[in-house]
């Protein structure tokens, strides 16, 4: 070998070796999420102390508006593009490990014994075979909001405890104008926003009746305890008229404007009602029933590694999903996102727990049920129908319930056949 | 190159011209044909855009046949054909028929009527979504309310919503067929009109024996371009009925939106090809006989 062959693969050799300890120094993996403001800044956050703490790697962001963040994901991941880790809604989770392109959370470092024991029981519906494939950074429960000024020109000073109070006191808070229109409803009725959670896992639970068997599988909420519960539920239109279900458009909408006395939603509402002008509001935990049966929703959005993420980029996507769900992230995804901890640790501190506007929510955890949607969208669409049959065609809640009962069965028979 | 120089002016003639067919040709084959097959082979298979394609055979269509959502959605379809093109035409007929006599402010008044046309379908069906609301906000409500009768539920009614949500439609279309009309009616001769005039015939018979026969060109391409148009309907009723997509009850639910729901909210994609050539087919015989039925003899 001639000297200057040598010195030339001396020279390659050593830019070689360099080269891979550069790049081993620095990693860059990919996280997407959908385009909510606080969230992008929450996780903006995140990713710079994380990086502070991670000079090697280095995580780029990602995000698209949510209406299309299903689409985006679907169309990347299987063309081998796209994010390390991504965020999805739990309920997406099957058909990702069913065409493989999540992987399992290495049990060393999540084991399931501590994710059981460190985390809401809520969180178990994201193990497959014995392994965790994904975990959320916060969780979102229901409550009800209501209106100080309302509830005080009513006259009242507190917030209703049960079903049956919450029902009175709509009463006095609905108002009607000469010809006798709801002008002001005393509680807001939507299935296509959250009362289809809070009819599924709540209410028929407090009137008796176990929703779904065999590990949300078989539907079950069209016996005698199930309908009593809808007929509860449409009956705050029919024979109490205390609502309009559509009232001014949306029932959020009616609540923010200040023409509903009361308004079941979730926790990501707080961020939209905060800091609108003239709206005095208040938390109260979700009514109970008349024998005092706690019950409520829970879901959330879980953080996954893809198959895409192998070798080292592997290890700092393990490394960055532990940060996400670390006591920290939540504490601070608390703090700017208002969506409650995954950790009872970070939840249950009584700083949280009676905070005015968070406690309502985190007590409501403890009842909370995740439903194993097949599709939620269409599974949805089945209880709004119910509902619009006995509001608009007259139809027995009965009878209703148990055509709903059916067409529920039917989607979710069709699509976990194969 | 030498091949070329060696070719007859007939033939580099020739060679041109495939030579420019060959761009919009690969174009359309890439962009259209493509899809188009791939679509017809995707109503055979189940996909859920994640995993892989699998067959399915006839399944799609055999299910989409017992589907009584599906034939809800069909009637649904072609009543927005059956109110919408009659109506709009003759709305559209009418008020070109007096514009196109109308010297006063003929631009203006145009102007206007073209307006809509222009207006995003999105905007606009929010808007009008705002008019139908119940009292307290409600435009036409609130009107109907204040003089003391009884509220119209418009959108959350399983009968009035489909009118409800065509009659934005109808308007927003109008000023492109009100000036298609005028061109036509610009280009029939105006000695026919003399000589009509001349012998003293009413104005009924001009429009019966004189106008509409030689419209007939116009009318044709506005029936199948409006009828086009009211099968594929889908903005309109989106926008309006977010809160409980197509319905109440699936009352207003076209076609076109069955399809994107089965497709990018149920993510059942194999499903949502085969309701799309079953569309496709619909498009297809409803515009071959109309043409037939319309054409010149």
């Amino acid at each position: 070998m001639t000297r200057f062959k040598t010195m030339a693969l001396g020279a390659t050799t050593s830019l070689a070796t360099l080269m891979a300890a550069q790049a081993a120094q620095a990693v860059e993996i990919e996280y997407w999420q959908y385009i909510f403001d606080t969230r992008v800044q929450a996780m903006d956050t995140l990713i710079e102390r994380f990086q502070e703490e991670n000079p090697g790697i280095t995580v780029r962001h990602s995000t698209f508006p949510l209406a299309d963040y299903r689409t985006r994901l679907a169309a990347a991941i299987p063309a081998g593009q796209g994010p390390d880790v991504m965020q999805l809604f739990y309920g997406w989770l099957d058909a990702y490990v069913d065409a493989d392109l999540v992987q399992p959370l290495p049990s060393d470092v999540f084991a399931p014994e501590m994710i059981e024991a460190e985390f809401f029981p809520m969180v178990e519906a994201m193990k497959r075979d014995g392994a965790y494939m994904a975990l959320p950074t916060a969780v979102r429960s229901l409550a009800l909001f209501y209106n100080n000024r309302l509830m005080a020109e009513a006259g009242f000073d507190a917030p209703p405890e049960t079903l049956e109070e919450m029902v009175e006191m709509a009463r006095a808070m609905t108002v009607r104008d000469n010809s006798g229109n709801i002008t002001q409803v005393g509680i807001t009725t939507g299935m296509n926003a959250q009362d289809h959670h809070w009819f599924r896992e709540v209410l028929t639970r407090q009137h008796g009746a176990e929703p779904y068997l065999d590990n949300y599988r078989t539907v079950n909420y069209a016996t005698p305890e199930g309908i009593a519960a809808f007929e509860f539920y449409t009956g705050l239109e029919l024979t109490e008229e205390v609502s309009v279900s559509g009232f001014m458009d949306e029932p959020q909408a009616a609540f923010r404007a200040g023409r509903a006395g009361m308004h079941i939603d979730g926790s990501f509402r707080i961020g939209a009602l905060e800091g609108t002008r003239g709206l005095d509001w208040g938390v109260a935990p979700l009514p109970l029933s008349a024998d005092g049966v706690a019950a409520n929703y829970g879901s959330y959005w879980i953080n996954a590694i893809t198959q895409r993420a192998q070798g080292e980029r592997k290890d700092a996507a393990v490394k960055f999903m532990e940060f996400i769900v670390s006591e920290e992230a939540m504490q601070l995804w608390l703090d700017v996102v208002g969506e409650l901890p995954a950790r009872p640790s970070v939840a249950l501190t009584e700083e949280n727990l009676a905070n005015p506007v968070f406690g309502p929510f985190i007590e409501g955890l403890d009842s909370a049920h995740t439903t194993l949607f097949v599709d939620e969208t269409a599974q949805r669409q089945v209880l709004m129908d119910a509902v619009q049959r006995v509001l608009l065609e007259g139809m027995s809640p009965a009878e209703s319930l148990t055509i709903a009962q059916e067409a529920e069965q039917e989607i979710i028979d069709r699509l976990t056949a194969n | 190159m030498k091949l070329y120089s060696r070719l007859s002016i007939e033939r580099k003639r020739t060679v041109w011209a495939w030579g420019f067919l060959a761009l919009p040709i690969l174009f359309y084959v890439v962009i259209r044909f493509y899809p188009t097959a791939d679509a017809m082979l995707l109503s055979f298979q189940n996909w859920n855009l994640l995993g892989a394609r699998s067959w399915a055979g006839l399944d799609n269509y055999i299910r989409l046949f017992n589907d009584p959502v599906f034939w809800k959605v069909f009637r649904n379809t072609f009543m927005y054909l059956i109110l919408g093109t009659p109506i709009s035409l003759v709305i559209s007929f009418v008020i070109a028929y007096h514009l196109d006599k109308t010297r006063f402010l003929h631009g203006t008044l145009r102007a206007l009527y073209f307006l809509p046309f222009l207006t995003t379908a999105v905007a606009m069906a929010w808007v009008w979504r705002w008019f139908y609301q119940p009292v307290p906000i409600g435009l036409f409500n609130n009107i109907l309310s204040s003089l003391g009768f009884s509220q119209v539920r418009f959108l959350n009614s399983t009968t009035n919503a489909l009118p409800s949500i065509l009659a934005p439609a109808i308007w927003a279309g109008l000023g492109f067929q009100i000036i298609i009309f005028m061109a036509g009616l610009r280009a029939i001769p105006v000695s026919y009109y003399e000589a009509a005039r001349i012998d003293g015939v009413s104005n009924w018979t001009i429009l019966r024996e004189i106008t509409l026969p030689l419209l007939k060109p116009t009318i044709v391409f506005l029936v199948v371009f409006s009828s086009i148009g009211f099968l594929r309907i889908f903005d309109q009723v989106f926008n309006m009925t977010t809160n409980d997509p197509g319905g109440p009850l699936n009352s207003t639910m076209p076609l076109v939106m069955m399809i994107y729901q089965t497709a990018f909210s149920s993510y059942t994609m194999g499903y949502a090809a085969a309701q799309t050539v079953v569309l496709f087919t619909v498009l297809l015989v409803v515009s071959l006989v109309q043409l037939r039925l319309l054409r010149d003899r």
